[in-house]
């Protein structure tokens, strides 16, 4: 910095600072770039993570046994469900075991094991309970895990509508 | 903040050479633009290295969504042209791109040509660019059939017929380029695997030998 600069700055402290010519070229620079940069980047980015931020179409609900037909025992339904995957639709098929409880209430139980993902089956050893075949796994009828498995098996949302049981998505078992 | 981070990778690894050999080095004044401004013809290569990075960034997205399937490939890009956010534009990007960095790669030619700068001792930089046209020109034939519309199938199936005029070998070519006696399944997937993966790799090793030689024989000197 020169004598005259020095002078000058202590005169008029109050005045903006000057900027130099290397930091204008750089800011100037540096923006344009990252504009440049911003431009081409940021759509490709919103691209990629657009499956993160696509709305979440709530599980609708399919209908699947006739109230009657459930009784205090638990039994297998399967029932389609409507899949859409980006550009492929499908219609898997879905399990559910379903019981009423000793208050007559409908609940459905996921058979997704929750040691290792097997699927579970019910009363396979006449001891009112569902057996896991992989690791011997086994739950009560509410799905409380009583042995191997770390959490209870998942319950279907059940809705019940002219008497027929509609099942919707998983949640997490809130029966034990 | 960043000048810290800089510094102290810097103390650990001495980037600052390895950077100053590629950023720092003397651009002559008759192709400096601010000089002449005629001189923006020097920029073509440049722009033809600009658009091939977009390309190369827009095509490795477009394949998060893309499937080389001849059942699933046009629905694939429907899927993501119309469905996906900025679809529009990053697949906009890969399809325009693809023209200009034709129409770049001629004018850098036409300026390579009209300045002399293919001349000794710059006769091998020129043979390499040739080759690297060649690639670009593979790129855009085998990416074109990837949406799998009627227009790719049926410019596909007039190119691969080109390529079957040649004598004695053509029909061996066509049926390699095909992956067997027609345009389907297996003409797609190879298609696919040559724009993505074997033509790249070539153009990537095809550059670095472009501008290392640049770099070499510096650039050639005012007409």
């Amino acid at each position: 910095m020169s004598n005259r600069e020095q002078h000058e700055q202590s005169h008029s402290s109050a005045k903006k600072k000057t900027m130099s010519r290397r930091q204008f070229l750089s800011y100037t620079l540096g923006g344009a770039g990252a504009f440049m940069v911003g431009g081409v980047a940021l759509p490709m980015i919103r691209f990629a993570i657009d499956p993160v931020l696509q709305k979440k179409t709530g599980g609708t609900f399919v209908k699947v046994a006739q109230e009657s037909e459930i009784t205090t025992e638990p039994k297998e339904f399967k029932y389609q469900i409507h899949q859409v995957d980006g550009w492929y639709e499908s219609d898997p098929v879905r399990t559910a075991w379903i019981a009423r409880d000793q208050n007559g209430v409908i609940f459905a139980l996921s058979p997704i094991c929750k040691h290792l993902g097997c699927t579970v089956n019910w009363n396979t050893h006449n001891d009112n309970q569902y057996f896991c075949p992989c690791h011997e796994a086994k739950y009560s009828i509410d799905g409380k895990n009583l042995k191997v498995a770390p959490a209870p098996l998942d319950e279907y949302e059940v809705e019940l509508r002219d008497g027929w049981v509609y099942l919707g998505p998983v949640k997490p078992n809130s029966r034990v | 903040m960043f000048k810290a981070i800089y510094n102290w990778i810097d103390e650990r690894l001495d980037i600052t050479p390895m950077w100053r050999d590629v950023a720092d080095h003397e651009v002559p004044e008759h192709v400096n633009p601010a000089h002449h401004f005629s001189a923006f013809v020097y920029c073509f290569g440049g722009l033809t290295f600009f658009i091939t990075v977009i390309q190369i960034l827009s095509g490795m997205f477009l394949t998060m969504y893309y499937v080389p399937d001849i059942i699933n490939a046009y629905a694939s890009v429907d899927y993501l042209q119309h469905k996906v956010a900025f679809g529009a534009i990053v697949r906009g990007m890969h399809h325009w791109g693809a023209s200009l960095v034709i129409v770049m790669m001629f004018l850098h030619t036409l300026r390579v040509f009209f300045t002399g700068a293919y001349k000794h001792p710059r006769e091998m930089n020129w043979v390499v660019g040739m080759l690297i046209f060649f690639v670009m020109l593979g790129l855009g034939f085998t990416g074109y059939l990837l949406p799998w519309d009627n227009k790719a199938y049926f410019a596909t199936q007039v190119g691969i017929q080109i390529a079957e005029s040649v004598p004695y070998i053509g029909p061996f070519i066509a049926e390699l380029l095909r992956g067997g006696d027609i345009v389907g399944a297996q003409t797609l997937t190879r298609f696919f695997a040559i724009h993505v993966f074997f033509l790249p790799g070539a153009l990537l090793a095809l550059l670095a030998v472009h501008f290392i030689m640049i770099r070499r024989q510096g650039i050639s000197g005012p007409l």
